[in-house]
């Protein structure tokens, strides 16, 4: 760990305006960026520490959604009435994401802005391009059990780890920001996490010195809400693959679907092919076949992670069919 | 004494403390914190080291600039091969050089120790030690390198090889036959506290508070390394957060902290960090085994051999003997064992474990399951019908055996004729249900140890050996033993262990430390109470020792008034006949149910049993809780734990505990452990024998059974991840 200064903001304009210098760095539960720092994958000068704001509540808003301020817990929100009763996605992808002790920590934005658990990233004697830009991609040919199989590019391979974040690409969450200026906007989930391209060291749509104040939720959409995380272990470990779905069905017709994916990409996955097909369609195999083959469409595998092509299907299967009661 | 003979009636035999499911003693103090590890021992003046670690697999430092980690803030030495004294050799058992040339032989080998004020700026200086390297192309992966595979020659081991009658024929020509193989994965002990020394020099005496299992050897490691006499080194190790196996050899940490300490003159501290562990320690090796069962057609075994490959550095003969139960376990006519090692450069491969049996019975045992299915037999009838009366390579009696009870038992505890031997028929919503067993044995080996009890005016007794408790219970059992035997309560028992000033002990490994320990502390007790009676003029063989007296007949003494100013004596165990006399081996039978998600292929166990027998129990609650932990082991080498080698760098990929899987609470479920009654007449004297590794012999391979026995997909490679499951599985309609 490189010698930093801290400081703890007061206000949000402050921890923006703080965070716009360069080497500087927000700190919120810490949970990943201390680890990275210990290994000098991170190296900031100067940790702004947010967790005094006034961004730890849950409110709602007057569309009938919520809004979670940045600071909120992990616990905390998976244990939320309002989100238990009307976002069980969320909840349930919350608490099958880390540890007790983590999401004790963990806060939403920085559950967010986590950072990719590929394992040549965290070693800073490896070429990773997205730690270190031009030095290669050491996954590529490498051990890739746990990477991406769709939205690759040949400079990255590497997945976002966040249960969180697909629980809410599917519920079609907005990230609330405010810059060094104290100008707010709120950006939709689906642009927020970005694919590698030639550029995996940008992740993300955030500016300089753009900090995330809130999540918000619109009104939950109908239907049944699942999050199914398959992993290699019961608890404490991150997903192969996730799914969450929330499906509308009745009498044997599937009203409307939303399907996000998590361990596919370097962002929270959604298909609106995959999605389409199943709108107004029986809930059976041929048609839960047609949402696999629309959401495989150009998938990839790098060797050890083919498997997540067929794993995907499967779990696409067992949730559809879960979800329609097929 | 030596174990000559079998041992006779003797005070441990009446019902008493031994045996008893008694809370361990040190347990308040370690859930209080007021256990104290190597690392969290306070020193006024000292500085904290960190390690260098080579980032190649194999090749030469081209060159090492540590001037600016010189110049960091708070540094006060940077030791590389240029500035640290040469130093003993030999291989890992032997010695521990450290930084000794330029040349790298493994990744991970500490190329340079920084030392600073506190541990956050060795750490940082680490970071700026520039280090250049020339590659040279090395041997990493085991099955890439398998033609390389020499016949290994340890002085310390049994034999690599065995063979009894002809193999080649008997196989060749026996009516059914099973050639399976199997491989298991490089696998890290993953202990909970991390290798730590504090290191300080006392003119040319050496002290180290270090995380070691078996002091007295650590103390000639360090002897041979340094150059230094025995004598000078005190090696305190009274609390260990774990070892598998992962500290019975001195590591990196104690040689480059006592190194560093004696040129700043100055107490130096260290404890790797987690994925360094990975790395600068040992691990088990992988292993390739190839099975092969041949028998007539009511199953019983003509024709048994086991081949097995694993890796070391090229400078080592360890091996993984992962065929030794296989010389023990089954009768049968013809036999063949083999062991062969394959050099490579990577990190040394050393004991975990069970090393030998924890993997060896994973591929035995599921060779056995898929035996018992070619003959249509039930897996526990084929077992029965193959069991030995006697030890069909060594043609010596066992000292005890109750393997077939441990599999009835289990057998009707478990509901085993619930098992449908059909695989893929039980379904449980999307869940594919499923049991398997399997039958686990460890040798039980004694070693030297020594003990002294003393008894004092105030009525405490104080025991003293250099044996460790690593977290099994040893100072539990041993306060139960001289509570027996003294006629004390268990508060008037103090245990002292952990000190290389106090009589040698064999220390915490191979499954031979409560036996041998507690073995020298009964003889140390028995010649006390000699010595009480005789003061007491009762005669030895009639004093019965009860509440703080001592009694015969109607005479009855209080101790204290016989011991003046204190009285003690000294006790001693060592192998002997009975080691060679007799197969002693411990016995397990162990069952298991697992779920398998039949859309994902996820595995999770639903409920494990393990009957075991292993002589005497000293402590029930210990005892279980060994077992229960050793079958946690077994699942997490059958479902979850692996190092993943990239032969493009030599070295291990996942290296922290949110990559490298071991089970947690959730991945456990109901799981049980019992022993069954049995006194081992020629094991020792408390006719006990080992169970520190008894729980994970076979347990892997009972899951690995059920896994097959739920979904009719037989994964012969560890772990069974769902990866290698998925495409074997239908999709459910
Ligand atoms: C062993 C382990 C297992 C885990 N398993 C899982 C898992 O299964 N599933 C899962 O989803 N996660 C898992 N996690 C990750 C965990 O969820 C994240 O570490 C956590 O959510 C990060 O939140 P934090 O508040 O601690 O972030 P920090 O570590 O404080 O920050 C993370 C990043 O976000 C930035 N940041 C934080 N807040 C803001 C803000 N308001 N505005 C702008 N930037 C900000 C920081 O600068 C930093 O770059 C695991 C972590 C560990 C260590
Ligand atoms: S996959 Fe991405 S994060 Fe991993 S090594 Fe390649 S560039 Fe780095």
């Amino acid at each position: 760990m490189k010698a930093f200064t801290y400081q703890r903001a007061n206000t949000t304009a402050h921890a923006a305006a703080a965070t716009a210098k360069p080497g500087a760095k927000i700190i919120a539960g810490g949970t990943n960026l201390l680890d990275l720092m210990k290994l000098q994958v991170e190296t900031p000068s100067q940790l702004i520490d947010i967790n005094h704001l006034p961004l730890d509540k849950v409110e709602e808003t007057s569309e009938g959604g919520l809004r979670i301020g940045a600071l909120v817990r992990n616990s905390d929100l998976a244990a939320d009435p309002r989100v238990r009763q009307r976002y069980g996605v969320l909840s349930r992808a919350l608490l099958a994401g880390a540890s007790a002790q983590l999401r004790n920590k963990a806060t939403t934005g920085g559950n967010l802005l986590q950072r990719t658990r590929c394992y040549y990233f965290y070693d800073i004697t490896k070429p990773c391009n997205k730690r270190s830009p031009g030095s290669g991609c050491a996954a590529l040919e490498g051990f890739n059990r746990i990477h991406a199989i769709l939205g690759t590019s040949e400079q990255c391979i590497a997945t976002h780890p966040s249960d969180m974040a697909v629980a809410m690409r599917a519920l079609d969450a907005n990230v609330e920001t405010v810059d060094r200026q104290g100008d707010t906007r709120a950006i939709p989930i689906a642009e927020f996490h970005r694919l590698p391209g030639n550029t995996p060291e940008i992740e993300t749509s955030l500016k300089p010195g753009e900090i995330i104040t809130a999540v918000t939720l619109p009104p939950p959409p109908p239907g049944v809400q699942v999050y199914r995380k398959v992993r290699d272990r019961a608890s404490y470990a991150f997903a192969l693959v996730s799914v969450a779905a929330i499906v509308d069905s009745a009498r044997g017709r599937i009203r409307s679907a939303r399907l996000a994916f998590g361990g596919l990409a370097l962002k929270p996955w959604r298909s609106p092919q995959a999605e389409q097909q199943l709108v107004d369609a029986a809930p059976d195999t041929s048609t839960f076949n047609a949402a696999a083959n629309a959401l495989l469409e150009g998938a990839r595998g790098f060797g050890d992670n083919d498997f997540k092509i067929p794993l995907v299907r499967r779990t696409l299967h067992s949730v559809l069919a879960e979800t329609t009661g097929a | 004494m030596e174990m000559n003979s079998p041992v006779g009636p003797n005070a441990l035999d009446a019902p008493g403390i031994v045996g008893k499911p008694i809370d361990r003693v040190d347990g308040r103090l370690k859930v209080t914190g007021g256990a104290r590890y190597a690392y969290e021992m306070q020193q006024d003046n000292v500085l904290y080291g960190f390690v260098v670690e080579a980032s190649i697999g194999k090749g030469t430092i081209r060159s090492i600039d540590t001037r600016a980690a010189e110049k960091a803030p708070g540094v006060v030495l940077v030791l590389t091969h240029r500035n640290t004294p040469t130093q003993g050799t030999g291989n890992h058992r032997e010695a521990h050089p450290v930084l000794t040339g330029p040349q790298v032989t493994r990744y991970g080998q500490p190329v340079a120790f920084v030392v600073a004020e506190s541990f956050e700026e060795a750490r940082a200086a680490a970071y700026l030690v520039d280090v250049k390297y020339d590659w040279s192309s090395g041997k990493y992966a085991l099955r890439a390198n398998v033609n390389e595979a020499r016949v290994p020659k340890p002085n310390d081991a049994p034999a690599a090889d065995s063979a009894v009658g002809d193999f080649a024929a008997a196989f060749a020509s026996a009516p059914v036959q099973i050639d399976v193989t199997y491989t298991t994965p490089l696998q890290s002990h993953a202990m909970m506290e991390p290798h730590a020394t504090l290191a300080m020099w006392d003119g040319n005496k050496l002290i180290l508070h270090t995380a070691n299992q078996m002091l007295n050897q650590g103390q000639q490691v360090i002897a041979t390394t340094l150059k230094i006499p025995v004598e000078n080194i005190r090696l305190i190790s009274p609390f260990i957060g774990g070892g598998f196996g992962g500290k019975l050899w001195v590591n990196a940490d104690a040689i480059l902290a006592s190194i560093a300490a004696r040129q700043l003159k100055r107490p130096v501290k260290i404890a790797l960090t987690r994925q360094q562990i990975f790395h600068v320690t040992t691990h088990r090796s992988d292993t390739i085994q190839r099975v092969r069962l041949g028998t007539d057609r009511e199953g019983r075994i003509l024709a048994i051999g086991h081949d097995v490959f694993s890796g070391n550095l090229p400078s080592e003969q360890t091996y993984e003997d992962a065929a030794l139960q296989t010389r023990t376990l089954y009768a049968g006519p013809n036999r063949l064992t083999r062991h062969r090692l394959v050099p490579l450069d990577i990190p040394v491969a050393s004991s975990m474990r069970a090393p030998g049996e924890a993997v060896g019975l994973m591929a035995l045992e599921c060779a056995m399951d898929e035996l018992a299915e070619k003959l249509n037999l039930d897996p526990i009838e084929l077992r029965m019908r193959n069991e030995p009366s006697e030890d069909p390579e060594k043609h010596i009696p066992y000292s005890s055996r109750h393997l077939v009870a441990c599999m009835q038992e289990g057998a009707r505890r478990f509901g085993w004729d619930k098992r449908n031997p059909k695989p893929g028929q039980v379904h449980d919503g999307r869940w594919l249900v499923g049991m398997g067993m399997a039958a686990g044995t460890r040798g039980n080996p004694l070693r030297l140890s020594k003990a002294n009890v003393r008894l004092d005016a105030d009525g405490k007794a104080t025991v003293r050996m250099a044996m460790t408790d690593i977290g099994t219970g040893t100072y539990t059992i041993l306060a139960q033993i001289t509570a027996e035997m003294l006629g004390l309560p268990m508060e008037r028992v103090v245990v002292e262990l952990g000190d290389t000033s106090f009589p040698e002990a064999a220390g915490s490994g191979g499954s031979f430390g409560a036996g041998s320990s507690g073995s020298a502390l009964f003889e140390a007790c028995d010649a006390l109470r000699e010595k009480l009676a005789r003061i007491a003029g009762i005669d030895p063989a009639t004093a019965r020792f009860a509440d703080g007296n001592i009694a015969s007949g109607e005479k009855s003494m209080r101790l204290t008034d016989l011991v003046g100013t204190g009285l003690d004596a000294d006790g001693e165990i060592q192998p002997g006949r009975n080691n060679k006399d007799f197969s002693q081996q411990s016995y397990g039978a162990h069952f298991a149910e697992v779920g398998i998600d039949q859309d994902t292929g996820e595995v999770r166990v639903r409920r494990m049993l393990g009957v075991f027998t292993a002589g005497r129990v000293l402590n029930a609650k210990t005892a279980r809780s060994q077992a229960i932990g050793g079958m946690v082991f077994g699942v997490g080498a059958a479902l979850h734990e692996g190092m993943t080698l990239d032969a493009r760098f030599g070295y291990f990929v996942n290296r922290d505990l949110a990559e490298y899987l071991v089970p947690l609470h959730a991945d456990i479920p109901a799981i049980d452990a019992i022993f069954l009654a049995e006194l081992d007449n020629e094991s020792n004297p408390l006719k006990s024998k080992g169970i520190g590794e008894l729980g994970i012999c076979g347990a892997g391979a009972s899951i690995a059974n059920a896994v097959y026995n739920a979904c009719g997909v037989r994964i012969r490679d560890y772990p069974i991840t769902l990866d290698k499951l998925l495409t074997g599985l239908p999709m459910r309609a």
